[in-house]
């Protein structure tokens, strides 16, 4: 995956050998580019964080400054979207590694002897990226709304109350993130499950274990990279959306999470300093997670 | 479309997957069929995942049979069928949507020219040479694809702001070149480390010059990965919507298109045209699977 394969480099049999001039010129172009417009765009948010508001009084006119009080201000204003992006970003991480995992080793375990199978079912597996994201957002807002049948039905059988309403909860959120990063969960667990060499698994029964302990101590740590990988790969995203929490899909008032209010302050409000702190703390917040988990899942050769 | 840039790294490990799939590895599947009791637990996992496949399919569902249907203006509650709206697709609103629709495959098509061609360099110089500061490279290249979408999105808008450059269809481009860069790289270098050295050793020993050996050998022989990871940085542009819509300003791409409609009701046109691209990359990966397993049985013959 993505965050393996950037550990394979060093350790490959046919290690770098030459240096010349040929690889100045190959790497110069695309880091310049990387230089330019991902590392300087950074530096830029981090510098329009600190701005304070033109003295003249313009709206949407900053001057650089050093104005710490935006971080204060945005915390103290903004810290129920921070926990809830947080939380609901952990809670599909959790749904969707449920939701995968057997589906995963369905794929990649049990449909091994018939490998087009496998390659259909894969292809499913990512069917939904190759339709609009926002698309198939809509489609489960329309499918969940409440004139829609499985709600109304939900409702005719007292499953639901009458007056309850599913899109514009935080259910719908949490629903239409994990939906939306299944893919992400899946593949990465797809990708080390179909190596998972079965005689591991033959040996931990063959000294009597339960198939359930068999799971645990020894298909659940052979895995444990796609599991990072995976969680990690719909974690983030998850954290930083505002499609699915947006009152348009499937949020309301209360589901606004840190996307929606970078977004409003960044476009509507043209509040940039407010946007710039947001999205720093959101990076630094998500760099230090992702480390400290990778370190505690002991696979730090993924990244 | 949220989580693309990271749903990346996922077809990305499916193309690198396809690449380096042997039929090696399977071996150890093969042999771990032992004789076991047919009970409940052998169709709990295939039950299961057929509900899973479906499920993940059912927005796609949704959205396809809803191109059929005769709305008259916002596309949510079923009038009847009709094949009018794929006849007629662009005129609607005065083709806002396939104005929409064209601007999203230009920028599809030049990023990816872009961002492959940059990334490929990058992946051969990764593999084939020695160079200073290789850690922070690799670190550069990892960290666009670990940052949240909307912080790419604002970082960006917010340096276009600092330096004065108004947003257009160039800044989207260049939005989207970097954020596809990385992709490329980890999809290319996967198929260059796999390629063998003495092949290009041949080339120089048979008097070809360093700029025939890598257009007559290296070149083809990277054909493949270039190719999917080309296809993998088109799929990431066309369906970005976070990013572009902080550097687009008023240009519409179709994300974009959807994103302001959903709040008075999408025309059943932008379903045509979802419909329609997902037919088309649908047949383009089941086309590939087929003849990737044709070829995996060919050569389990001929072994």
């Amino acid at each position: 995956m993505a965050f393996a394969a950037f550990a394979t480099t060093e350790a490959q049999p046919q290690a770098p050998r030459r240096r010349s001039r040929i690889a100045l010129f190959l790497l110069l172009p695309g880091i310049a580019y990387l230089i330019l417009f991902f590392l300087a765009p950074l530096v830029s948010l981090l510098l329009t964080s600190l701005q304070q508001p033109n003295e003249f009084g313009d709206i949407g006119v900053y001057d650089y400054g050093f104005n710490w009080q935006n971080y204060v201000d945005v915390v103290s204003v903004y810290w129920e979207h921070i926990v809830r992006s947080f939380g609901y970003a952990l809670v599909a991480t959790v749904l969707a590694l449920a939701f995968s995992y057997p589906l995963a080793y369905f794929i990649g375990v049990t449909a091994r002897r018939w490998p087009l199978l496998q390659g259909l079912m894969l292809v499913l597996v990512i069917a939904p990226f190759f339709i609009s994201f926002l698309l198939r957002t809509l489609a489960w807002k329309q499918i969940l709304s409440d004139e829609s049948f499985i709600i109304t039905s939900l409702k005719a059988l007292s499953l639901l109350a009458p007056d309850a309403h599913f899109t514009g909860t935080p259910f719908a959120v949490i629903f239409g993130l994990t939906y939306n990063f299944i893919p992400f969960m899946t593949l990465p667990l797809y990708t080390t499950l179909e190596r998972l060499d079965l005689r591991y698994l033959e040996a931990g029964s063959d000294l009597y274990a339960s198939p359930f302990t068999v799971f645990r101590k020894v298909t659940v740590p052979l895995s444990m990279p796609g599991i990072v990988a995976g969680t990690l790969l719909t974690f983030i995203p998850a954290a930083g959306d505002y499609i699915n929490a947006s009152r348009d899909f499937l949020g309301g008032p209360d589901t606004q999470m840190m996307g929606n209010v970078i977004e409003a302050n960044f476009l509507v409000t043209l509040n940039y300093p407010a946007a710039a702190a947001l999205s720093i703390i959101l990076m630094a917040a998500i760099l230090v997670i992702v480390g400290v988990y990778v370190k505690r899942s002991g696979t730090e050769d993924l990244l | 479309m949220s989580g693309e840039v990271q749903a990346g790294a996922v077809l990305g490990g499916l193309a690198e997957e396809q690449q380096l799939d042997g039929g090696p590895r399977r071996a150890g599947g093969r042999r771990g069929a032992r004789p076991r009791r047919i009970g409940l637990g052998d169709w709990l996992l295939p039950a299961y995942a057929v509900i899973a496949l479906v499920f993940l399919l059912i927005p796609i569902v949704y959205t396809f049979v809803f191109s059929f249907n005769d709305s008259i203006k916002s596309n949510i509650s079923w009038r009847g069928f009709t094949f009018d709206k794929w006849l007629n697709v662009c005129n609607v609103e005065g083709g806002a949507v396939c104005e929409a629709f064209g601007n999203s495959i230009v920028i599809g098509l030049v990023s990816t020219l872009i961002a492959t061609t940059l990334g490929t360099m990058i992946a051969i110089a990764i593999v084939r040479y020695r160079f200073r500061a290789r850690s922070a490279i690799s670190l550069l290249l990892f960290l666009p694809m670990a940052t949240p979408e909307v912080v790419l999105g604002a970082g960006l808008a917010a340096q276009f702001l600092a330096v004065g450059v108004p947003k257009d269809m160039l800044t989207i481009i260049l939005a989207h070149t970097m954020f596809c860069i990385s992709f490329v790289v980890v999809t290319v270098k996967a198929r260059v480390a796999s390629l063998d050295p003495a092949l290009e050793e041949a080339g120089r020993d048979l008097y070809g010059s360093p700029s025939q050996v890598f257009w007559r050998v290296t070149f083809p022989l990277l054909t493949p990965g270039i190719l999917a990871a080309a296809l993998l940085s088109f799929a990431l542009s066309f369906d970005d919507f976070i990013i572009t819509n902080f550097n687009s300003g008023s240009v519409s791409t179709f994300p974009k298109y959807v994103y302001i409609s959903a709040s008075r009701g999408i025309p059943a046109e932008a379903n045509v045209i979802a419909s329609a691209v997902f037919l088309f990359a649908i047949v383009l990966v089941i086309a590939a699977q087929v003849s990737r397993a044709a070829r995996a049985k060919r050569l389990a013959k001929l072994g």
